[in-house]
């Protein structure tokens, strides 16, 4: 019989794949930072193993290839240049005007047309950990898309609920780096769904640092500290999310990151960051044998 | 595919560079073959042309041809180079000929002639359907949403809005007598953004990816830091051989890029494979039947104008343009050719000057009306040729076509055909099609005047200040040449020259795409509502409130409160029993 000692660990999330959701929804130059924050959520999370065909990338504008780009088809994290998130190759599923707030709800629930390709659905199932990594500019209980539509709290808890009576995850991170982002969580009702924001309600979150030859800021505070956070994980580390919640103290951040874990069923302390981040892949080693039965006699034709 | 081949027949991938000879040719000597495999070759190739200006022009093809037939709704499931994803895409939808392109900036005729496969700014998609196809417009709008997922672009914002059926200046490319333009479509997408999202993909469609041969060099850093940049796929039948009993699938996937001298920082004009691409080529793709780099070295015959390091005895001549030039070869199946890296030093002084060359702007003030204008210029000296001219306007931009007018040296001249399908508001764009005769040495205008829509409040982009585009006119045109051109439908051709197919020899094909415009509509203040909204509370509580107040309020009559003094006196008043005061 099988030994399920071993097998138990395996197990003990119950999630069988990985999805992400990056949305970066705000447009023109002079916010590069968030393009630059969704891109560097989106290069660690493909360096731990979630393929592109699992990740539904957003941005609502192009900052790598636009014009006031001194350095075309980069697009970089830090001041001096180090890190390039942008790559060469990134696949991006929604880009200038298809970001909108139907759009996203729509890639959400799963509520698209016939026609619309596989690159661009969410096509999770009950047991897919799916990560969700939210950038613009919001306020207290919405956040902008484009400059010119907004999302509320009440549509967004309304959306994962949805996901939830259809199977559409198994467990869910929510993200969020945007002023006043844990209003985005308060209204969450379905189970199994933690979330993380960048400063609470009343604060403002803060850019990190300009770069002079770019013109811009190049990116938030949270998500810098998060991507300096996630560089140091590789596929087969331990940590889990009580390290991710200490990410960005106020000394550094200027504002106070919150987190909500009320309606996630596990102990976060148990919840490794590879189980959103990172697609590890769950093995099960049986030592039973299986009896193949007999090939199916073709049927005599009349 | 290819890495299982050289994991199974080791001997096989080292004989092929020892005995240089092409990979394909001695694998199936050795493996036994199978009964119904769909033969297909890949060939790739990349001309560097200096151009007047200084600058450099790039062009990649990459040429696989396939001999599978689809016309008569055959099953293929087995394949080898050609890419599944585009296979798939042709079988479902029943398509004849693709054409796309993605295109960033704008090709200068004027400085830097005539581009061997010339496409718009922004998005170019084009297509005939099989005539076995009965809902085009619905396979249209399928083909259009799987083309954004594999090319990672926006081409789902292509709908009836953008879409027409041009009648004469897109003919196929392939063979083929399916002359029903209702089974053809085109649209373009001016604004749409080419970045490293876009090449991804399109390099994995290679069969070699950009692992090996020629796309090594594409390296997103440096191929968009250039002034123009295009890549496209071009899929069509072709014969097989010059009987034509049988039709082949060929895809070519293009690449041309310019460099610009100044940007890179050059003093001197100096270019190499590694100042271009900041790569070097150390391989041929092991899957190509054959890999050329071609060097024009026309105005260098005797080498006193530039020095080609390190040198190829290769020479070969070909007409392309209406004008025949020397190239040097670099055969990169052939071991010898390898070496340290290419150093190009190069100067510049003549180029044939383009025959046929246009511009576009848009004239006027204000926000209400204004004027296209179209300027062809013909600059032969003593020929005149017919050019046809396709127009494809949006929809809110009205256009008069009674104020149509096209002058040649200042008279009026008469196109000899004309077909324009009027625009339906949020329904179809305007066609215009026309047949110019072009007079020896000439510019010849059209203008058409056109008023500006209001559009509805929803139907304006985010940023709506930018402007909104419009598509590029196309302009094609037989330009007589002096050079006799090759018709033949030999495979020896070098790709850049054998891409548009020649009838007559005195005369070549060419394409010239105009700027995209920019337009204003009128734009509303959004932040209206909100004003709306917070004057309009304001006048309803004041005018309300004041009347309700007025009808409502009845008035009682109060003592006033007595002084201090009389206050303390009324204590003790109370205190002491005595009435108060």
């Amino acid at each position: 019989h099988r030994n399920l000692n071993g097998a138990g660990q395996f197990f003990s999330s119950g999630h069988t794949n990985n999805w992400a959701v990056l949305v970066c929804t705000s447009r023109f130059w002079f916010n590069y930072r968030h393009v630059a924050n969704t891109l560097s959520v989106y290069r660690s999370v493909k360096r731990l193993g979630i393929p592109d065909s699992h990740i539904v990338l957003m941005l609502a504008d192009d900052m790598a290839c636009n014009h006031r780009n001194p350095k075309p088809a980069t697009v970089f994290s830090h001041k001096n240049m180090e890190l390039n998130v942008y790559g060469d190759d990134v696949e991006v599923d929604y880009r200038g005007y298809e970001v909108t707030v139907e759009n996203f709800l729509r890639v959400l629930t799963g509520r698209l047309p016939p026609s619309t390709p596989r690159s661009k659905r969410l096509l999770s199932d009950d047991r897919s950990n799916i990560l969700i990594y939210l950038t613009g500019h919001g306020g207290n209980g919405f956040l902008k898309f484009q400059d010119s539509e907004e999302i509320s709290n009440v549509e967004l808890a309304d959306a994962f609920e949805q996901m939830w009576q259809k199977r559409r995850y198994n467990e869910l991170l929510f993200i969020i780096d945007t002023c006043q982002g844990a209003s985005m969580y308060e209204r969450f009702y379905s189970p199994n769904l933690m979330a993380l924001a960048s400063s609470q309600v009343g604060e403002d979150s803060l850019s990190h640092q300009p770069d002079l030859a770019i013109g811009v800021h190049l990116m938030d505070r949270y998500t810098f500290y998060l991507l300096e956070f996630l560089e140091d994980i590789h596929p087969a580390s331990k940590t889990n999310m009580n390290d991710l919640f200490k990410v960005c103290p106020k000394s550094q951040c200027v504002s106070t990151p919150g987190h909500r874990t009320d309606l996630f069923l596990r102990d976060p302390g148990s919840v490794l960051i590879t189980d959103f981040f990172g697609s590890v892949r769950k093995i099960e080693i049986t030592m039973e044998t299986i009896n193949l039965t007999d090939p199916i006699k073709q049927m005599e034709e009349k | 595919m290819w890495i299982g081949f050289s994991l199974l027949m080791p001997d096989c991938f080292s004989l092929s560079f020892l005995k240089d000879l092409h990979w394909c040719g001695v694998c199936m000597s050795v493996a036994p073959p199978h009964p119904h495999t769909n033969t297909d070759s890949f060939q790739e190739e990349l001309v560097v042309r200096p151009l007047h200006s200084g600058d450099i022009y790039a062009s990649f093809q990459f040429r696989t041809v396939w001999e599978a037939d689809f016309s008569r709704g055959n099953k293929v499931s087995h394949y080898q180079l050609f890419p599944k994803s585009l296979g798939q895409v042709i079988s479902k939808f029943s398509v004849r000929e693709l054409h796309i392109s993605f295109t960033q900036g704008y090709w200068r005729t004027m400085q830097w002639g005539q581009p061997f496969l010339p496409s718009p700014p922004g998005a170019e998609l084009w297509v005939w359907f099989q005539d076995s196809v009965t809902d085009v417009d619905g396979t249209w709008k399928e083909l259009t949403n799987v083309l954004s997922g594999i090319f990672c672009a926006s081409l789902n914002f292509i709908d009836s809005t953008n879409t027409v059926q041009p009648s004469a200046a897109f003919k196929p490319l392939g063979v083929g007598n399916v002359t029903d333009h209702r089974f053809l479509r085109y649209a373009t997408l001016p604004r749409e953004i080419v970045c490293t999202e876009n090449l991804t993909p399109w390099k994995k469609l290679l069969p070699c990816g950009s692992k090996a041969g020629l796309a090594v060099l594409l390296k997103s850093e440096k191929l968009f830091h250039s002034s123009f940049h295009s890549q496209a796929v071009h899929i069509r039948p072709i014969c097989q051989d010059q009987r034509c009993k049988s039709t082949s699938l060929e895809l070519r996937q293009t690449l041309n890029a310019v460099f610009d001298l100044h940007t890179s920082g050059q003093a001197k004009r100096e270019w190499s494979l590694f100042k271009m691409f900041s790569r070097t080529l150390t391989e041929a793709c092991p899957l190509a039947s054959s890999s050329k780099i071609y060097i024009d070295i026309t105005d260098n015959s005797q080498g006193e104008q530039f020095e080609l390091s390190p040198a190829s005895s290769l020479l070969s001549q070909a007409v392309v343009l209406g004008d025949r030039r020397t190239f040097s070869v670099y055969d990169l199946t052939d071991q010898a050719t390898f070496g340290s890296t290419r150093s190009l030093n190069l100067l510049i002084r003549d180029m044939l000057r383009p025959l046929l060359h246009a511009e576009r702007y848009v004239a006027g003030y204000g926000l209400q009306t204004g004027e296209i204008h179209t300027v062809m210029y013909n600059h032969h000296p003593y020929r005149s040729f017919p050019v046809l001219l396709l127009d494809s306007v949006p929809w809110y931009l009205r256009l008069y076509i009674h104020t149509l007018t096209v002058t040649s040296k200042g008279k009026e001249n008469k196109p000899s055909y004309i077909h324009y399908q009027p625009s339906k508001d949020r329904l179809r764009p305007h066609l215009l099609e026309m047949l110019v005769q072009l007079p020896p040495n000439s510019a010849t205008e059209v203008t058409v005047e056109f008023e500006r829509a209001l559009l509805k409040w929803t139907e304006y982009t985010p940023d709506p200040n930018h402007g909104f585009y419009v598509g590029s006119s196309v302009i094609s045109s037989l330009v007589p040449s002096t050079v006799a051109t090759n018709t033949s439908i030999t495979q020896e051709q070098p790709l850049f020259s054998s891409f548009f197919p020649c009838k007559e020899e005195l005369s070549y094909f060419v394409r010239v795409y105009t700027e995209p415009l920019l337009v204003n509509l009128p734009t509303p203040d959004f932040s209206m509502p909100y004003n709306v909204i917070c004057l309009t509370c304001t006048v309803v509580a004041v005018g309300y409130g004041s009347l309700y107040n007025l009808l409502t309020r009845s008035f009682q009559i109060e003592e006033p409160s007595p002084g201090l003094a009389k206050r303390i006196a009324n204590v003790i008043r109370r205190m002491r029993g005595v009435p108060p005061l």
